[in-house]
């Protein structure tokens, strides 16, 4: 079935439907404002709460407790009177606030006076060697069949990186009756040791009795392998081992399966290709949107919230989204916002949220081997372009990742960069003496998102564009 | 502390880096100022039409020496600029568009120019078998192409400086100024002094003629252009429609580059364009109807690169009318890119020799201001 919007103007329209754009949502709707949640996959929760309302694990201890908050956000949506649709791919959004999405392959256009951007998080790029042969799969990917299907790996499998999502996935295959044979922890000696000062923060943090309980439950299960400084995949066609050095010892192993995973970072697609400004984080390493303490971008209109806000994590999204969605109910119908709570009381929650996320962020600052490839690592997988390719157009003259463009396509596939702008940035960066700010990202342009010729073909115009022009 | 050169050209678009790169060639030192890096606006983003066909008279000459560089391009620049010559194609969907491009072919021929060659509803299949049926014909400019544009400008940009050209890009060109015979030009912290100015800055172009006394009717426009994912091989040339805003592109790698001319909103104090989808729509409609063979591809980009047009569609080339020394390369209205390895030569003739022989009075912009030099 699909649904079109049932107008073409809102007061807000929120993009994403994971914590963020669930809350934000359900506030703007709740004061009253005409609001529109346009989500793309199936159902409401993003890649945190995915499959929340559909999901066949039905044992709550499975998926973990946090994962069934999830369900409140989502009734407290469904109490308010918001509209939402789902399946529906936001493919350009520019600063007008004019919104292009596709809904069910047939396109709308819809205007907002205030969009929340909540399109959430990325698994960062992990690119080492073989990296693209089939068999090797993100920790994410493997995620979104675990909560959408219950599928779990049951081959010989490896899973290897660092991150909190990387514990909570392997709990969670393990679970469920999954296999894991290995897991290869990247995480940096010396992370720690910087990690330390931020300790107390998060041993006050609500996620570090759950973090350590859960890393406690996958280490009775499966070797872990700590300290791991290199890694590579690799097969004829298809996966077939894993090798690694840890500790200065090289090891081979055999895998059907490889899970990578060193984070998450800002899906900043369509915020980029809207014009809003991001800078360089250099503590989380990757582009973050400019923001007021209300979420408000370089764009009048647009704000951020959730991880594509920087990451926060599913709880710090949440109250991001609350926040963005209040200060427009305050810009918008101020007579209502007295009825939501205040935003000092807002601004508490997300400072409690956010405790500990410094410590998560240095002690998980993923290594330079494993963000920076060389030779011939693929790092456009579109484009098949390596590390080498890339050094030697920068030493032709290619300054930064739209110059590159010309010379290798990188970021001109489909992906539109998401797979490889963050390593194309470093690289450059690395081999220019540069910052990663002074370098820069690729400009985005919609739509974001393929759509078919025969989709765009197909969508109303107006008068003076289907008058034939006749050529000067 | 100002620093002296032979030129100074400002703008770092395929006009400015050919105009740079061919006085050096000339024996001379030129500095190119752009303030944000070469080919960033419409030199690098335009369709790369390698386009003789459907040009203005006036500009014709310009684009035959231009296509005669473009031949030899790797000669010159040691980088083949992707370019490729498969011909451009311009249909016509039916009789009364084809009997104007008889009327065209005729005038052309009159004139002496034979580049332009009518076809009939056969040959237009030959070249374009993908074209819809009810086509009657055309017109096919055998010699014309295709390049790709970021990388033709950049290679221009490289090849100047390896031949001793100063380069600044990221630092805009400020306080232009004239006294003594001498142009200066701020250029971040640094100054330059040169006898000669070029005035190549593209869309910010028809500010400096201004500040400098030659106001010309001029626009900033940001034609949209987008790209399909890859498709499997159907067609050669170049293609573009006589009677809608249509042209049409497939690359050796098989994506398909729509354009024609619609246009987006330059914001160009942001280097930003906001594009109208609505209007890709009418495109994108174009090419579901004649051909179906590319119903079925996505469009994996659109985008917008921002540029000055006339209100005559001609570019002002040559000498200022009013100052000696001052030079203006702009203006080029949708159709500069092929123009650029000619008027580069052209150009370095105009200031090394006073004169060329490729006719280009019909651009000066002494058709705005008569001439009090």
């Amino acid at each position: 079935m699909t649904v079109a919007p049932k107008r073409e103007d809102y007061d807000v329209v929120v993009i994403g439907a994971g914590p963020a754009g669930l809350a934000a949502a359900a506030t703007s709707a709740e004061a009253g404002l005409s609001t529109l949640l346009l989500d793309e996959n199936i159902g409401p929760g993003g890649q945190v709460f995915r499959a929340i309302s559909s999901t066949p694990v039905t044992d709550r201890n499975k998926l973990g407790a946090d994962y069934w908050v999830g369900a409140d956000l989502v009734q407290s949506l469904r109490a308010s009177n918001a509209e939402v649709i789902h399946r529906a791919t936001v493919w350009s959004l520019d600063r007008n606030l004019d919104i292009a999405v596709s809904i069910g392959g047939a396109s709308a256009f819809v205007k907002a006076k205030r969009v929340i951007l909540a399109t959430g998080a990325l698994e960062r790029p992990f690119p080492i060697p073989g990296w693209t042969l089939p068999g090797v799969m993100t920790a994410g990917a493997a995620q979104t069949m675990l909560k959408s299907s219950a599928l779990v790996p049951d081959g010989r499998t490896v899973i290897a990186g660092q991150g909190p999502l990387l514990w909570l996935l392997a709990a969670q295959i393990l679970r469920l009756g999954g296999r894991i044979d290995r897991i290869l922890d990247t995480t940096e000696r010396g992370n720690y040791v910087a990690a330390l000062p931020h300790a107390f923060a998060f041993l006050t943090s609500p996620y570090f009795a759950k973090g350590l309980s859960m890393m406690r439950e996958v280490k009775a299960k499966v070797q872990i392998v700590s300290g791991v400084t290199e890694l590579a995949a690799s097969g004829d066609g298809q996966l077939a081992s894993v090798s690694y050095v840890a500790g200065g010892k090289r090891e081979t192993i055999s895998a059907d399966l490889l899970l990578l995973h060193q984070g998450v970072v800002p899906n900043v697609n369509l915020a980029m290709s809207a014009g809003i400004e991001h800078r360089w984080d250099d503590l989380q390493l990757c582009w973050s949107p400019m923001l007021d303490a209300n979420g408000a971008s370089s764009v009048t209109g647009i704000a951020v919230a959730g991880d594509g806000a920087g990451i926060g994590g599913a709880n710090a999204a949440a109250v991001r989204g609350r926040i963005a969605a209040r200060a427009a109910v305050e810009a918008l119908a101020p007579a209502s916002a007295a009825r939501l709570p205040a935003m000092a009381t807002l601004r508490a929650d997300l400072a409690k949220a956010e405790r500990g996320r410094v410590f998560l962020d240095t002690l998980f600052r993923p290594a330079p081997q494993f963000r920076i490839p060389s030779g011939d690592t693929i790092v456009c997988r579109c484009e098949e372009v390596t590390a080498k390719d890339v050094l030697d157009s920068v030493a032709i003259g290619a300054t930064g990742p739209n110059q590159l463009k010309a010379y290798r396509r990188t970021g001109m596939g489909p992906c539109q960069g998401r797979l490889c702008g963050l390593t194309v940035t470093e690289l450059m960066a690395q081999a220019r003496g540069k910052s990663p700010q002074e370098i820069g990202y690729y400009r985005l342009r919609a739509p974001v998102k393929p759509i078919t010729l025969a989709e765009l073909a197909a969508v109303p115009k107006s008068e003076a564009d289907v008058k034939a022009v006749v050529r000067g | 502390m100002s620093t002296n050169v032979d030129a100074i050209v400002v703008g770092g678009g395929i006009h400015g880096c050919s105009t740079t790169l061919h006085l050096c060639l000339a024996g001379l030192k030129p500095v190119l100022i752009e303030k944000d890096y070469a080919g960033r606006h419409a030199s690098g983003v335009n369709a790369g039409g390698v386009r003789q066909l459907a040009r203005h008279i006036p500009e014709i000459p310009l684009s035959i020496r231009s296509m005669g560089i473009w031949e030899k391009i790797t000669d010159l620049l040691d980088d083949d600029c992707s370019f490729e010559s498969y011909g451009q194609v311009l249909v016509a969907e039916n009789e009364e568009e084809l009997a104007t491009c008889r009327a065209r072919v005729a005038e052309l021929n009159a004139l002496g120019f034979t580049h332009e060659e009518l076809i009939d509803a056969a040959e237009l299949r030959r070249l374009v078998p993908a074209v819809a049926e009810t086509c009657p014909g055309g017109v096919v400019s055998r010699r014309d192409g295709a390049a790709n544009p970021a990388q033709t400008t950049t290679a221009f940009r490289r090849k100047a400086e390896q031949l001793g050209a100063t380069v600044r890009e990221g630092v805009a060109a400020r306080n232009i100024r004239h006294s003594d015979g001498l142009w200066s030009v701020d250029a971040g912290t640094e100054t330059f002094a040169a006898p000669v100015l070029v005035n190549a800055a593209g869309a910010w172009a028809g500010k400096i003629a201004a500040d400098l006394g030659e106001p010309v009717p001029v626009e900033t426009v940001a034609p949209m252009l987008m790209i399909t994912s890859r498709v499997p091989h159907f067609i050669d040339p170049v293609v573009i429609l006589r009677g809608r805003k249509l042209s049409f592109k497939q690359f050796k790698n098989g994506t398909v580059l729509i354009g024609g001319g619609h246009l987006a909103t330059p914001y160009q104090d942001r280097n930003e364009t906001v594009l109208d989808w609505k209007s890709l729509a009418t495109s994108a409609q174009t090419v579901f109807e004649l051909f179906p063979v590319m119903r079925s591809a996505t469009i994996v980009r659109a985008w917008a690169g921002i540029e000055a047009k006339m209100k005559d569609d001609i570019p002002v080339f040559g000498p200022s009318s009013r100052h000696r020394g001052l030079y203006h390369q702009f203006g080029f209205s949708l159709h500069g890119f092929q123009l650029g390895p000619g008027a580069g030569a052209v150009m370095a003739e105009l200031i090394v020799n006073g004169g060329t022989q490729t006719r280009v009075s019909d651009l000066g912009i002494d058709r705005f201001h008569p001439a009090t030099l």
